[in-house]
């Protein structure tokens, strides 16, 4: 009997806590092995990865160069020599695939992390402020708003000369406005909060109260946001190089690639096939990763 | 003994656009090293803006600070350059709020969140604020201490997370620690164990406290001296003792009558009757004059002095003799 009772209390009393498998300090480490437990996010982020890789090494592993014409050849259907297909200069669109995926892949970061820093420190500082300040500064993004982006972007072109990376700036300039405007809701509620006031009481100063307690509670709502700029600056560049403000011919980009393949449709599908299936894929796996990390970085989210 | 944190004359208004809130209207008290000290009053009575003020916690505008002074260890703090009262904040005076369930920060790990004032306020090393903020949790009696540090606020219990909370006030060893109404999100038991806890604490580090709350059950439990704030003044100072057996202002007696008490049977509780006046619209008389049943027509017309009870108990009304 009182064998039965000291078995009991043993197991009853302080029932172990579990080690985390992930001793880690930091949400990004935590968030890292939760992603990886997403089948779906894995598999996007590598295939991203993929691709970056691919991109890097395309000048040694093309079959042509991207501006090699065929004139013998043009729209050619898929075979050994041209796998993909030529365009309607005979360019192999193998190639020109892979040299697009160069500027597409390119864009989409590089516009899309100019987007993110400046609107998130753009919203936060607004948000976390408030008052005047805050009054100002949305009222600035009102106007910037109204501006038609390409009007815009072609002021950028204009004052600072044509240039791939300009481009890419300028295309993030356009992108960061809403992204401020979540962010600074986001701190808006998010200030109110007690932990806030906690984190004050302990004398931590407004920036570490913005960079450490408010900006990691508003990833979720900016990393969804920013999978969806990705594929909008991606197209946005298309169709400022159809205007002849992006990438110059014989130069390509996924973008370029489709609104060419568009035109010659009925009797070079293929042409317009390719492009397209490449970008969508590499769209869906941004959401994948983008969803994924989106649940990582919550820690009520997943359990590890 | 020399008191380390004093208030004199202190006035904090709110400059709104219909008026000025005069939340804390002229108050002085002290607090010595190592006592605790109540502070009761009801909702509005301004027993929490008078500490937020003069921290800086409140947004100002509108909060204005009009007079007095808040002496720290003999110093002045409200002339401080907004730096140096940021490092006072935290690291020699700590608060504890009363929501714990959302005090802590949902994406950070209770470790990093409790190594940070340490990290901002001394020269310790990550490692050294690790282990010190390890000791502060086992002292305040969180169970496995160590993979504590890596959770999330989620998931422990409020309890726990008042805990943490009182842990992460106490790392950098605070000489004062403002409880601002600890226990009032708690249930009643936990309510019991978090008081307890704040005592022994207490009586190790020789830290002293201010508790702000409206449950005198709280105050008669941990309380050495009482202040009993109304419409930003004092009404009655005094010890715990003198408050409760000897109470000499009416409005006290009439908060210890609507108080349940568990050795005294008795049916419908008594309410004071009326509510406590609109701070924007205050005369020059006494605040509580309205809902008083002793009121005089002098209390309309002037705020009264302090009567002196004891050596330690005053009051400020006008009547010469405690209300029965």
């Amino acid at each position: 009997m009182s064998s039965e009772v000291m078995t009991i209390n043993t197991t009853t009393i302080a029932p172990p806590i579990q080690e985390d498998d992930s001793a880690g300090v930091s949400l990004w480490k935590d968030a890292y092995h939760r992603l990886l437990k997403n089948k779906l996010a894995t598999f996007g982020g590598l295939f991203i990865l993929f691709e970056v890789f691919i991109c890097i090494i395309t000048p040694w592993i093309a079959p042509y160069g991207f501006d090699t014409q065929n004139l013998e050849l043009t729209l050619a259907k898929p075979s050994a020599a041209h796998w993909l297909g030529t365009d309607t200069l005979g360019r192999d669109l193998f190639t020109r695939l892979l040299y697009g995926g160069r500027i597409s892949m390119m864009v989409g970061f590089l516009a899309s992390m100019v987007s993110v820093i400046v609107g998130v420190v753009y919203g936060a500082i607004s948000g976390f402020i408030g008052g005047k300040l805050d009054n100002f500064m949305m009222r600035v993004v009102d106007v910037l708003f109204a501006l038609p982006f390409v009007f815009l972007v072609i002021i950028l072109m204009v004052f600072f000369g044509r240039n791939i990376f300009l481009l890419f700036v300028a295309l993030g300039f356009t992108q960061w406005l809403t992204m401020a405007r979540i962010v600074r809701g986001q701190v808006i509620s998010l200030k109110e909060k007690e932990f806030v006031e906690a984190a004050r009481s302990l004398g931590i100063s407004n920036w570490g109260i913005i960079y450490r307690h408010l900006i990691p509670n508003t990833l979720g709502p900016v990393i969804v946001y920013l999978t969806l700029t990705v594929p909008s600056v991606i197209l946005d560049e298309a169709f400022l190089s159809f205007l002849g403000l992006g990438v110059q011919a014989p130069m390509a980009s996924w973008g370029t690639l489709i609104s060419n393949g568009v035109e010659v449709m009925e009797i070079a599908p293929w042409a317009l096939l390719f492009p397209a299936i490449t970008l969508s894929v590499t769209l869906f796996s941004l959401n994948f990763l983008g969803d994924g990390l989106r649940d990582a970085l919550d820690p009520k989210g997943a359990k590890d | 003994m020399e008191p380390i944190l004093e208030l004199k004359n202190y006035q904090a208004h709110f400059y709104t656009r219909r008026g000025i809130v005069k939340a804390v209207d002229g108050i002085s008290f002290k607090v010595h090293p190592g006592e605790t000290l109540g502070i009761v009053g009801e909702s509005g009575s301004g027993k929490s803006v008078t500490h937020l003020s003069y921290l800086r916690l409140l947004p100002s505008p509108p909060l204005r600070i009009v007079g007095g002074e808040v002496r720290f260890k003999g110093k002045n703090i409200l002339t401080l350059p907004d730096r140096q009262l940021r490092d006072l904040r935290g690291k020699s005076i700590a608060m504890i709020f009363q929501e714990p369930m959302t005090s802590l920060n949902p994406y950070m790990k209770i470790g990093a969140q409790l190594i940070e004032p340490l990290l901002i306020h001394t020269v310790m090393n990550k490692k050294d604020a690790w282990k010190k903020a390890i000791a502060a949790l086992e002292r305040v009696g969180i169970p496995n201490a160590e993979p504590a540090m890596n959770r999330y606020p989620h998931e422990f219990s409020g309890g726990m997370r008042q805990r943490v909370m009182i842990a992460m006030a106490l790392t950098t060893d605070p000489a004062v620690l403002i409880a601002d109404e600890p226990t009032t999100a708690l249930d009643v038991t936990v309510q019991a164990q978090i008081l307890d806890l704040l005592r022994d604490i207490q009586k190790d580090t020789g830290m002293a406290v201010v508790l702000i709350t409206h449950d005198l059950g709280v105050v008669a439990g941990l309380a050495d001296r009482v202040v009993v704030m109304y419409a930003g003044h004092v009404f009655e100072e005094g010890s715990a003792e003198d408050i409760f057996y000897r109470s000499a202002h009416p409005y006290t007696l009439a908060l210890l009558k609507s108080t349940p008490r568990i050795d005294v049977p008795q049916g419908a509780l008594p309410v004071i009757p009326g509510m406590p006046p609109d701070l924007s619209r205050l005369g020059k008389g006494c605040p509580f004059y309205e809902r008083c049943g002793y009121h005089m027509d002098v209390c309309v017309t002037e705020f009264p002095t302090s009567h002196q009870f004891g050596p330690e108990h005053e009051s400020f009304c006008y009547l010469e003799r405690p209300p029965q």
